[in-house]
């Protein structure tokens, strides 16, 4: 990049100033801290120069966008063609009053849904399930059923939007119904698109949504996969998460590692099951956190992408460039929200949505600033999708593409990240893979030193964090809190009786013995399961005929 | 605490949520503080814990909630700990837990709320003073 005289002549001059000016105000005016680190405790310079990028090669390293390793983006006009998706995760309450929040947010310009399932639907259990109470409809809208689930989409036609939904271990049973849906609305399954999370080992690893081990885990993970390349083109089977890995404590470095870890095993798995690795890694997609820290952000969504491209090129051997694209959503850091101060998340939301940008995503959710609080309001959910429509109109940050480029410190800490990264691949694979990684608590355990790090920081106000440990102030109590009808448990109970009564007996008791006979061998699950819903047969029906057949997963804990 | 056992903590995560960041970081930091602490891992229902309680012959409960169950979850512990004779043990919570629902928790025997925020210290603090004046 830089001439050899150049940069020696730079070299010099740096040192110069490093012993001239520097020295000399430092000694009048001691800079604020001895050491500069990001949020996730990497260190920064004082000042990036052409040094810091010396051996850089603008070709292996960067190239152009939608081309290889698509460290600038993965498409060639990125933001030019068209806006990141702005995808609002919601659910809360009934499907009904989803569905309601569903067709708000539509009018109000967003172009594409994002399920949020409450924990019982996520864990594989129905509403009247003892383990259940208290959490029907919390955290997400309580889906039983496929009636149910054609509440959640009424009016709303399946070819014209996208879905996300945030489905692990139970990801084939919800994807079967929004199938089923799909038919009854005479949507050719060729023509529905969306996304399904199906991502367990984060679930193991970190999110604690599992339901079976993790050997069976993979292979619905799989069966899923295979059944979408072959009859859903258009689903993106899985969302290989670093989201949640960020938000149990992880740093920027760690997170993008571990989920090119797990990302590698689901590769791995598919290739083992006798698929092509062309035919089903450009259908891969991936999800991630953003904080505040912009410069970093961006660094860590740069790395990631040069670091995918390279993993499915030269460890996997694709050839497909859709194949080598780490496409993904993200979503701004929930943990980074503080209920100090709340007003005070919108400007972090604000930073992250800009760091989501400038680092190329696909789509994002930004979160409200009510977060930390309670599920979020009506007002805060339209300031948080305002926020994205001011960074994608007004900022400039979507006019040119992968702005930072270039930058001596952007490129700098591209570098280090990509490096840490490849330091934890190395270490996983010497482990024997992200399965064993896990077994014996490595992952969990580097994620809760972080965690551990970070908060150590904070409590001995090394790192200020506004509202927390600096810029405090008293409050009144914070009022228009959203609650959540308390009753929910009875009415989803109310509807789940009808259903049990009006079904037809004999097809659901036959889909259900269908759809453990395959189970118990090699076939591919999805074709029973679908039958099983159409059936009318509920999530937990469904889950439990695999409890009994694999047993539950029950994790070591690593404290 | 010279003389006396150490403080023992049980940290339990009830419900169904998996969000355990927060109760695995306290039971590390009460460790380092001096206290015995046991996780009970996710998934908790109220018996569980009381049954882990008993077994473990605990000072503390620590309960963590971020998906808004602790109004029907922590006063069931509560309530269940009485039930087993074990009033005694003091049970404290967490999470993302909204200010107007802390006087109900209180009023069901939850002896503090501890919000985001919270440095990790004062809840050593807190626990530490309940015990060194008994």
């Amino acid at each position: 990049m830089f001439e050899k005289e150049k940069l020696k002549t730079i070299k010099t001059e740096k040192e110069k100033w490093d012993c001239g000016p520097v020295e000399k105000v430092c000694a009048k005016f001691p800079e604020r801290k001895t050491t500069f680190t990001t949020i996730s405790g990497e260190e920064v310079e004082r000042l990036y120069t052409p040094l810091d990028m010396a051996d850089f090669d603008y070709d292996t390293k960067l190239g152009f966008p939608g081309e290889y390793p698509f460290t600038r983006g993965v498409q060639p006009t990125m933001y030019r063609g068209r806006f990141w998706t702005m995808r609002q995760y919601a659910g809360f309450g009934t499907a009904r009053e989803t569905n309601e929040r569903y067709r708000y947010l539509l009018e109000q310009g967003q172009t594409g849904l994002s399920v949020a399932f409450d924990l019982p639907t996520q864990s594989g259990y129905d509403s009247d399930h003892a383990l259940s109470m208290g959490e029907v409809g919390k955290v997400g809208v309580a889906i039983d059923s496929v009636d149910d689930m054609r509440v959640l989409f009424d009016q709303i036609p399946l070819d014209k939007v996208t879905t996300s939904m945030t489905i692990n271990a139970p990801a084939t049973v919800l994807l079967a119904m929004y199938l089923a849906l799909a038919e009854e609305q005479g949507v050719p399954y060729s023509k529905v698109g969306g996304t399904v999370q199906n991502d367990i080992l984060k679930e193991i690893i970190c999110r604690g949504q599992y339901i079976y081990p993790p050997l069976p885990s993979m292979r619905l993970t799989v069966d899923l996969i295979k059944y979408c390349y072959e009859q859903v083109p258009r689903w993106n089977t899985i969302s290989i998460s670093g989201y949640h890995i960020r938000e149990a404590g992880s740093t920027a470095a760690q997170e993008m590692a571990f989920t090119i870890a797990n990302g590698i095993t689901y590769v791995q798995s598919c290739i083992d099951r006798g698929m092509e690795v062309d035919s089903f890694a450009p259908r891969l997609s991936f999800f991630y956190n953003a904080f505040t820290n912009v410069l970093e952000e961006v660094a860590k969504f740069r790395a990631g992408r040069r670091y995918w491209a390279r993993v499915m090129k030269e460890r996997f051997g694709a050839e497909n460039p859709r194949s080598l694209m780490m496409r993904y959503h993200v979503q701004t850091g929930g943990v980074t929200l503080t209920a100090q101060q709340p007003l005070n998340n919108v400007v972090r939301v604000a930073l992250q949505t800009l760091a989501t940008a400038y680092g190329g995503a696909q789509s994002l959710h930004t979160n409200s600033y009510d977060e930390a609080l309670c599920l979020p309001t009506e007002e805060a959910v339209t300031v948080a999708l305002r926020t994205q429509q001011v960074v994608a109109e007004e900022s400039g940050a979507a006019d040119t593409i992968d702005p930072l480029a270039g930058s001596y410190y952007v490129e700098a800490m591209t570098d280090q990240i990509e490096a840490e990264i490849d330091d934890y691949i190395q270490k996983i694979d010497a482990m024997g893979g992200t399965l064993k990684a896990i077994d014996e608590g490595y992952v969990q355990k580097e994620i809760q030193d972080s965690a551990y790090r970070f908060q150590k920081e904070i409590e001995s106000n090394e790192r200020v964090y506004v509202g927390i440990n600096r810029y405090t102030m008293k409050e009144p109590p914070p009022t228009n809190l959203l609650k959540v009808d308390p009753r929910q448990r009875e009415i989803e109970t109310e509807k789940l009786e009808k259903l049990r009564a009006e079904r037809d007996p004999k097809s659901w008791k036959a889909a259900l013995e269908r759809l453990d006979e395959v189970s118990r061998t090699d076939e591919n699950v999805m074709p029973a399961v679908i039958e099983a819903v159409k059936a009318r047969a509920t999530v937990g029906e469904i889950c439990d005929v695999w409890r009994k057949i694999w047993g539950e997963y029950r994790p070591k804990e690593f404290v | 605490m010279t003389g006396k056992k150490r403080i023992k903590v049980i940290m339990a995560k009830p419900g169904l949520d998996g969000h355990d960041r927060g109760a695995k970081l306290l039971a590390r930091v009460f460790a380092e503080a001096g206290m015995e602490v046991v996780y009970t891992g996710l998934r908790q229902t109220p018996e569980m814990i009381v049954e882990a309680a008993l077994q473990e012959d605990a000072d503390v409960v620590g309960l963590s909630s971020l998906s808004g169950v602790h109004n029907y979850f922590f006063p069931r512990v509560v309530e269940l700990l009485k039930e087993n004779g074990l009033e005694e043990v003091l049970v404290v919570g967490g999470g993302i837990i909204p200010d107007e629902d802390v006087p109900g928790l209180k009023d069901a025997g939850v002896a503090a709320i501890f919000g985001p925020g919270t440095k990790t210290e004062d809840i050593v603090t807190f626990i530490q003073e309940k015990f060194s004046s008994n």
